[in-house]
C-alpha cells in the first residue's frame, strides 16, 4: 500500500520537478524496503538513478544494511530505525546484514529517463 | 530443556580425562565416557552438593551467554532483571566455581551503557570472566568498545587461549568480518593461530573451545553455523577430549562427533525458537510464567584422573 502511495506521490512530485527543473535529471520516486523476519522486503528492487531508498527494521533484533563494496553501510538499526541511501549511478548494488550475513538483498539502478 | 540419553552401561575407559560433576541447582547432568556423553538425568540440589564435596580437586566453571543488556522488547522487557537473577544463583552456589566464560552478546547494541550494566551485574559473582564477543558486541560505528573493554591481551578481533587445571581453553571469535550470504566465520588469520596454538600439545590434553555462533552446522538457513569451522576442527580433533561451547541460539542443543562434544547454552535474556519452527530466529515471546524455564546458565566440570566431563544446563526456574 505504502509503495503504491509513494509511486503516486512520486509521479505527481515528478511532474512538478520536471516542470521546475527541466534541465536536471528526471526526479525519481523514493522507495522503501522493509526488514521483517530477517528478510529484506522486497529482496530485489529496480529503481531509477537518483532514487533514495529507505530501509526500516521491523524486527526485535538489530540489523544492518551493508553494501558488499562498502559503498553504503548503516549503523546497527534497532527496532523501527531507518537508513536511507540515494543511488545516483546505474548499476547493481548488492547488500547484506553484517550481523546476519545470510540476509541479502539488491538494488538495481537504471538510468533515469532524462539521461 | 533438551535431553539426550545415550548408553548408560559404559564404564570408565582407558583414557583418563574427566569426570562428571554437578553444581547446586537443578539441571540435566551430562557425562562423557569414551567420548560419548550420556545424561544422568535431572539432578537435585542435595546430590549436586554431595558431588561437589566429593571432588574438591576438580575444576568447575560456569558458562553464561547472550545477556543482551539493553534488550527491552516483549520477549523479555527486563533482560537486566533476569541477568541479575542468574548471577544471584551463581552467588548462592555452595562451592565456588573457578571462573566463568561468557559466550557473547553481552550487549544488545554495543553501547557503552549496556556494557556498563553487564559489568555491574556480572561482577557481583566475584569470579574471573573470560569473554568472547557476539555479533551484538561489535556493532558500534568504530567497532572498538568491545576490544577496549574485553580485548586486552587478545589477538585479532579478540581471540586467545589459556590453561586451567590441565585443561586448554580457546576463546574464538566467529562474528567479525562476516561476508554476504555466509555464516559465522573464523577467518584465515585466526585459523592459522589455532593451528599454531595447538602445536606440540599432547593429545591427552582436554580442550575446551568457546565461541559465540555454533561451530557446527546447526541450522544454516538461519545462519546457525560457522562456514570455516571444519578447518578448525581438523586441527582440534586429534585431542582425546574436545568440548565446544557456544551461545547465539538461546537454547540447549548438543551433538557429538567422535571425541568432540558440541553444546549450546541458554541465554539469560530471551528464548529463540527451535530451528525451523518459526518464520525467523528472532526473540520468542512465551507466557510470562514460562520465561524463566527457558533462560539460564550452564556449568561444566572436569576432574583430573577421571574420564568424564559434565555439562549441566540450569534454567532460572525449573
Amino acid at each position: 500500500m505504502n509503495f503504491v502511495r509513494h509511486l503516486a506521490l512520486g509521479a505527481m512530485a515528478g511532474l512538478v520537478a520536471i516542470a521546475i527543473m527541466a534541465a536536471s535529471p528526471a526526479w525519481a520516486a523514493d522507495t522503501e524496503v522493509n526488514i521483517d523476519n530477517f528478510t529484506y522486503n522486497p529482496q530485489q528492487i529496480t529503481v531509477k538513478a537518483g532514487t533514495t531508498v529507505t530501509w526500516t527494521n521491523h524486527d526485535d533484533i538489530p540489523h544492518t544494511v551493508t553494501s558488499k563494496t562498502m559503498l553504503f553501510k548503516s549503523n546497527a538499526l534497532d527496532t523501527d530505525d531507518k537508513f536511507s541511501f540515494t543511488f545516483a549511478t546505474p548499476g547493481i548494488y548488492e547488500y547484506f546484514c553484517a550481523l546476519h550475513p545470510h540476509m541479502t538483498g539488491s538494488i538495481v539502478v537504471e538510468a533515469s529517463a532524462g539521461k | 530443556m533438551t535431553t539426550h540419553d545415550h548408553d548408560h552401561g559404559e564404564g570408565p575407559s582407558r583414557r583418563k580425562v574427566l569426570e562428571c560433576m554437578t553444581w547446586a541447582g537443578t539441571g540435566v547432568l551430562w557425562t562423557i565416557a569414551s567420548g560419548v556423553p550420556h545424561s544422568l538425568g535431572i539432578i537435585d540440589e542435595a546430590k549436586a552438593a554431595d558431588a561437589m564435596a566429593a571432588d574438591a580437586k576438580g575444576l568447575t566453571f560456569l558458562q553464561i551467554s547472550d545477556s543482551h543488556m539493553g534488550f527491552d522488547k516483549p520477549a523479555n522487557p527486563n533482560a537486566k532483571g533476569t541477568l541479575v537473577e542468574a548471577i544471584n544463583r551463581i552467588k548462592a552456589l555452595l562451592v565456588k566455581p573457578s571462573f566463568m566464560i561468557h559466550t557473547g552478546d553481552i550487549s544488545h547494541l554495543s553501547k557503552a551503557s549496556e556494557f556498563d550494566d553487564a559489568e555491574k551485574i556480572i561482577s557481583q559473582a566475584r569470579l574471573d570472566v573470560h569473554y568472547v564477543p557476539g555479533e551484538h558486541d561489535i556493532v558500534d560505528p568504530e567497532i572498538k568498545i568491545y576490544k577496549e573493554r574485553y580485548g586486552r591481551g587478545t589477538k585479532g578481533a579478540g581471540w586467545y587461549s589459556f590453561d586451567a587445571n590441565g585443561v586448554h581453553f580457546m576463546g574464538l571469535v566467529n562474528v567479525a568480518n562476516l561476508k554476504a550470504g555466509g555464516l559465522g566465520s573464523l577467518g584465515n588469520e585466526q585459523l592459522e593461530w589455532i593451528e599454531d596454538d595447538l602445536k606440540g600439545r599432547s593429545a591427552s590434553t582436554p580442550i575446551v573451545v568457546f565461541a559465540h555462533i555454533p561451530l557446527w552446522s546447526l541450522y544454516p538457513t538461519w545462519g546457525w553455523g560457522t562456514e570455516d569451522s571444519g578447518r578448525a576442527l581438523g586441527y582440534i580433533k586429534r585431542f582425546g577430549s574436545v568440548t565446544v561451547l557456544n551461545g547465539h541460539i538461546h537454547q540447549v542443543m548438543q551433538k557429538v562427533e567422535g571425541n568432540v562434544t558440541f553444546h549450546t547454552a541458554l541465554s539469560t535474556a530471551f528464548p529463540q525458537p527451535a530451528p525451523g519452527t518459526a518464520p525467523s530466529p528472532g526473540p520468542m515471546k512465551v507466557p510470562d510464567d514460562k520465561l524463566r524455564s527457558m533462560l539460564g546458565t550452564a556449568s561444566v566440570t572436569f576432574k583430573q584422573g577421571e574420564q568424564r566431563l559434565a555439562i549441566i544446563d540450569t534454567p532460572l526456574q525449573s
